[in-house]
């Protein structure tokens, strides 16, 4: 036994003069950043130049909504609403409201999107931008109220409406209540399709559950980026019910373009760009006809 | 012919011992001289105050299991006691024809409608067929192909909503389950016929509302409508999917808490104990209750009736500001 344990013993004096001291680790926090896919340590600073897209393996990091105005809008043009709405404990979840508040902390947001209006290379869009970072991007009653807004002010304004999609689905905590809100988001965006207005829904990772099966899958244009996980049950819920391995891509971006699902995957840097010319497509009396 | 078993629930547990009391002693007395029909009737005036409690105080528990009960009455149980002259419509016209959603026109009090409704088989061999009621895409797009062709020919929609939730399966996900299920909620916004949707049994998520968004939600009484299903509630929350019970009562998926949350115009009373305990009697109820709805809803013009129901899905959702 004590053998054993001098072994061990022999093993740390040996790796000892290996471990950096604590000074030569002191990194600042958040210098440095780490990709999640392929582990390769980049600048943060960098990082954020790529807009969070790893330089050797191209993985698409997730964004906050406040990186995604960044790399979308055109600078100081964006200005969000309803940031004031704040969720309240329909169903007396105990501890719900400390972790809305906690992530309302964290991100800086009042709840899981933030909604806007902002310019695209001079071009005017109502937006509406999820953060998985809050409460994994679950759509409660504040999330459902703030699209439909949005979308609401699109209408009014007849501005073409986009949404980046980010979102686990439903938010549990609020019950049958969140399930509502795929049908409130559905009836706005019915408005907003029938004045002759353009719907963009960028799919981001990731993207399921009820919000998959809402808003983000019923754009005129629906547009994911790589690699994205997109899927309407989560995978290990279809594994138990079919009881057959899935495909390595399964529920993947490439996957749903493969299989008729997708108009497009477009990589980040070329979103800003791929967005612009839409809506430039879309652009009301650009040619007279009729 | 061997008497259909009724399977019982846990929470009746009392009244079945009590009835088996009841008869033993009735037994009892035709057999030997014993007179004891005071006893009996005693126990009989017990058996029907204990009736009264337990179906009268049902826990949202109790009503979950009402409403997965092997023999409640089904969509294609209700039809021919709703409707007369139903002609089922098959197919999507895009992949094939999903068994466990079922529509067609029919009459109603002299007024063509359509029906459109999830169905669970009844035995194991019906069940494959129909999916256990869970539909695929393909499913939800041939409701959404009535539902426009009832639009055209100026027909109220009625939808029976009983379902666990859409199918998880590889075929639904590579079909586009989440397009099938959102396309319906987008374009159901803009119909321009009154739709009243009824739960009659389990209201299961996406699934469920790819049917709901109606002018008018209506529920059983012991029907139930929730975002997930509370074994899944429950594994998530708190990792054990034992805990169902508790999960049921906390996420408030039953009838009067959805009218009490305004997301549903009424409740539709249930046989005591349970629709499948008569359910010719249940057909009544039903359709009264959508000749209530179709009488209020009849006279809106196209126009209106998108707009209540825009009105009355926007003001779904508790918050402050």
């Amino acid at each position: 036994m004590t053998i054993i344990r001098d072994i061990f013993k022999r093993n740390r004096e040996r790796n000892d003069p290996t471990i950096p001291s604590k000074e030569a680790k002191d990194v600042p926090e958040g210098l440095m950043c780490k990709c999640p896919e392929c582990k390769t340590i980049v600048l943060t600073k960098e990082m954020a130049k790529l807009q969070k897209v790893c330089p050797k393996c191209d993985h698409h990091c997730k964004m906050t909504a406040h990186e995604r105005v960044d790399s979308l809008m055109d600078e100081g043009s964006f200005e969000s609403i309803d940031d004031h709405l704040k969720s309240s404990n329909p169903l007396g979840f105990p501890g719900y409201t400390e972790k809305v508040e906690a992530d309302s902390e964290k991100t800086g947001l009042n709840e899981a999107v933030l909604t806007g209006k902002g310019t695209i290379n001079g071009q005017a869009v109502v937006a509406a931008i999820m953060d998985s970072h809050f409460r994994m991007g679950s759509m409660g009653s504040v999330v459902g109220e703030k699209i439909t807004r949005a979308v609401e002010k699109a209408t009014a304004e007849k501005l073409p409406f986009i949404i980046f999609t980010a979102s686990g689905g439903a938010r549990m905590q609020e019950g049958v209540l969140s399930l509502m809100q795929m049908a409130k988001t559905s009836v706005a965006l019915k408005r907003h399709s029938n004045e002759g207005l353009l719907f963009i829904s960028i799919l981001t990772h990731p993207t399921t559950g009820g919000v998959s099966a809402s808003f983000a899958s019923v754009g005129d244009i629906n547009i994911a980026e790589p690699k994205a996980l997109i899927g309407f049950a989560g995978r290990r819920v279809i594994e138990q019910t079919v009881r057959e391995k899935l495909p390595e891509d399964f529920q993947t971006a490439e996957f749903l373009l493969a299989h008729g699902q997708l108009d497009a995957v477009v990589h980040r840097h070329k979103m800003r760009d791929t967005l612009s010319t839409l809506i430039k497509l879309h652009t009301k009396g650009a040619v007279a006809r009729g | 012919m061997a008497k259909k078993v009724q399977k019982t629930m846990p929470f009746e547990e009392p009244l079945i011992q009590l009835r088996k009391k009841i008869g033993e002693l009735r037994e009892y007395t035709e057999n030997a001289e014993v007179d004891l029909s005071a006893e009996i009737s005693s126990l009989e005036s017990r058996l029907e105050k204990l009736e009264t409690d337990i179906y009268e105080d049902m826990k949202p528990w109790d009503r979950v299991q009402v409403a997965r009960h092997p023999n409640r009455p089904t969509t294609l149980d209700y039809i021919p006691l709703l409707f007369e002259d139903f002609i089922e419509l098959h197919g999507d016209r895009l992949y094939g024809d999903d068994e466990a959603i079922v529509g067609g026109i029919a009459m109603f009090n002299g007024q063509p409608v359509t029906v459109i409704g999830h169905q669970r088989g009844k035995d194991t061999k019906e069940n494959v067929r129909r999916n256990f009621g869970m539909p695929h895409p393909e499913g939800y797009r041939k409701s959404l192909r009535l539902m426009k062709q009832a639009e055209k020919f100026n027909r109220p929609i009625i939808c029976l909503i009983d379902t666990k939730g859409a199918y998880p399966g590889k075929a639904a996900e590579e079909r586009g389950q989440s397009e099938a299920i959102a396309r319906n909620l987008v374009e159901m916004a803009g119909l321009e016929v009154p739709v009243i949707s009824i739960v009659i049994g389990e209201g299961g998520s996406g699934g469920a509302l790819a049917l709901g968004v109606g002018n008018h939600i209506l529920m059983l009484e012991n029907s139930t409508f929730s975002v997930i299903s509370p074994e899944g509630a429950a594994s998530i929350l708190w990792k054990d999917a034992a805990l169902a019970q508790t999960a049921a009562e906390a996420m408030k998926i039953t009838a009067p808490d959805l009218l009490e949350m305004g997301i549903i115009e009424r409740i539709i009373p249930e046989i005591r104990g349970g629709a499948h305990h008569d359910p010719v009697k249940q057909a009544e109820f039903l359709s009264s209750a959508i000749s209530q709805s179709l009488d209020e809803l009849n006279p809106m013009s196209g126009e209106s009736l998108i707009d209540q129901r825009y009105d009355k899905f926007k003001g779904i959702g508790v918050f402050t500001e």
